[in-house]
């Protein structure tokens, strides 16, 4: 009852700091600040995502891009029946990659360590492949979404509806990682990640929890990618399964911190936001280099990441 | 009297090499068995085929008259079946405290209807913690333990599965004299409580101040089970330990 409670404030807290920072965004009176928005929290979602598997199971995922595209690419499959609203069409995208995940993590979650990171990365390379020759999403050419102007009914720029949901998904996933983290279920993932061999001698269900967390982090995925055809209005394959979002949902947890749910956040907010300011005054080719350098830097001077250099510093203290 | 663990003609093999053969062994309940043999002779790997880390090819091994056969590591420690690990292998995330939650969670919770409430999980865990004398330690971590508090931290998470049979692989490697004798006293007390043990050792001043009853493995033969000290007169036994 007492964890019940605890979770609903955060959840209430999240929803707060999120109302505020969409009145904040409208206060800007600049719909860049949304365009821009977006994208970060977009990364919000799927660092804390891949935080899910990777940070708390230890099973690294290179194939972020992959779950992404999915999500993106059911909305245009979806849109091309019947235009729905787009929170349908995230529950459908997350339907899509949590099953995906589910399937990827039955057929290679008996791999450990490298082994399983090169499969994840291979599963992105074999849906690209499959993606660029289905001709009903658009194959190679890529496919228009046309994205209306406003909301009807609500009045409201769709970009700022696209930032609001995304501001949701947000929410979801952040209150998501954090409820795992402190049930039975993250002890269990924890117990996974640091030795998967005691874990099961002291009775933990390795491979059903290592589904869950496949399940769980892909199904994360596709909702941050279910909003994007949307938000980008023409959707290609190459945009869609850019190296960007496999390399930023490893680099953000990592900066920030793995072992917990506020290390993706801080990691996606920093890394995000540093990378939209370099695009505008830089060159939007500047990002990766920048994601690169920073990681190699925090691998070698901080490898538990901002929260891991936070805790050393303030138990010296 | 029915068996607790009744092992028959249980076999493995690595490829061509054949580490366990057609073993044959009867626990009953309570009793406190020691188990040994030279390097390699495939203590390890029997306690591995016991415990489902490793499947065997033939053979079976029955708990409790149930068979374990596809059974795997986590669903034989929720029947009852723990083992500590030869080299400790705390989750090196967690305290001390949080590392016993775990097979509370997971292995007593499965069984345990309705589950243990977080009060009666922390008491579990002190109580345990007190057992084996870690109590002012509950919020280390484990990479501040010494080697003998590892050991205890290991025996410890073992016993919070509620086990009926302890499976102990060499718990006490690498340990001095006075340590070796404070975990056969702990191990002594566990099973006073109830517990039955196996205890898989080298250093023979703990086997045999511990066993009621002795198993001697040799190149994955069983050569010899009986009361330890007729065992240590056995010829073959002596055979195999002093050579000719």
């Amino acid at each position: 009852m007492n964890s019940v409670v605890r979770s609903a404030s955060f959840i209430l807290a999240c929803a707060i700091v999120a109302a505020g920072a969409f009145v904040g965004a409208r206060a800007a009176g600049n719909d860049y600040v949304f365009f821009a928005g977006y994208t970060v929290l977009q990364f919000v979602v799927l660092a804390t995502a891949w935080n899910i598997l990777g940070g708390y199971t230890g099973y690294v995922n290179f194939g972020s891009a992959a779950f992404f595209a999915l999500g993106a690419y059911a909305t245009v499959f979806f849109h091309k029946f019947y235009p729905l609203p787009v929170p349908v069409l995230v529950v459908m995208g997350a339907a899509v990659s949590g099953l995906v995940g589910l399937g990827m993590g039955y057929l290679t979650l008996r791999l450990r360590g490298a082994f399983f990171a090169i499969a994840t990365l291979a599963l992105a390379v074999v849906l690209q492949t499959l993606v660029v020759n289905w001709n009903y999403v658009g194959g190679a050419r890529g496919a228009y979404v046309i994205r209306p102007a406003e909301v009807e009914g609500l009045s409201l720029p769709y970009v700022q509806y696209l930032f609001l949901v995304m501001l949701a998904l947000a929410v979801v996933a952040i209150a998501t990682a954090r409820i795992i983290e402190h049930s039975r279920l993250g002890y269990g993932f924890a117990a996974i990640r640091d030795d998967e061999l005691a874990a099961e001698a002291s009775g933990v269900p390795t491979l059903r929890l290592k589904l869950i967390a496949t399940t769980l982090s892909g199904a994360l995925m596709g909702m941050a990618g279910a909003p994007f055809p949307y938000y980008i209005g023409y959707l290609q394959p190459s945009s869609a399964f850019a190296l960007e979002y496999a390399v930023n949902s490893i680099a953000m947890p990592m900066i920030g911190g793995t072992t917990s749910w506020i290390g993706p956040l801080v990691g996606a907010l920093l890394l995000g936001t540093l990378q939209q300011i370099t695009t505008v005054t830089i060159s939007s080719a500047v990002n990766l280099l920048i994601v690169g350098v920073l990681l190699v830097g925090f691998v070698i001077l901080a490898p538990n990441g901002l929260i891991g250099l936070w805790r050393r510093v303030s138990v010296k203290r | 009297m029915t068996a607790l663990l009744e092992v028959e003609r249980l076999s493995k093999r690595f490829g061509g090499f054949v580490a366990l053969d057609e073993i044959n062994l009867s626990v009953a309940a309570g009793e406190r068995v020691g188990l040994i043999g030279p390097n390699g002779s495939g203590k390890s790997t029997l306690v591995n085929c016991l415990c489902g880390t490793l499947d065997n090819e033939a053979g079976t091994v029955r708990f409790e008259g149930r068979d374990l056969a596809g059974q795997s590591a986590h669903q034989r420690t929720r029947l009852g079946m723990a083992r500590s690990f030869q080299l400790p292998r705390p989750f090196a995330s967690m305290t001390v405290a949080d590392n016993l939650k775990i097979p509370l969670f997971y292995a007593v919770n499965a069984r345990h209807t309705p589950a243990l409430t977080e009060p009666e999980v922390a008491a579990r865990c002190e109580e345990l913690l007190a057992l084996v004398g870690l109590l002012d330690r509950a919020w280390r971590f484990p990479r501040d333990l010494t080697q003998i508090d590892m050991r205890k931290l290991e025996l410890a998470r073992a016993m919070a599965t509620g086990p009926k049979l302890l499976i102990a692989d060499e718990a006490m490697a690498g340990l001095s004299n006075t340590e070796v004798d404070d975990i056969v006293a702990l191990l002594i007390r566990l099973n006073e409580r109830g517990t039955t043990v196996i205890l898989i050792e080298h250093i023979m001043r703990a086997v045999m101040s511990f066993s009621q009853r002795l198993v001697v493995l040799v190149s994955g033969k069983k050569i010899a089970d009986g009361h330890p000290d007729d065992v240590m007169r056995d010829a073959e036994v002596e055979r195999a330990y002093l050579g000719q």
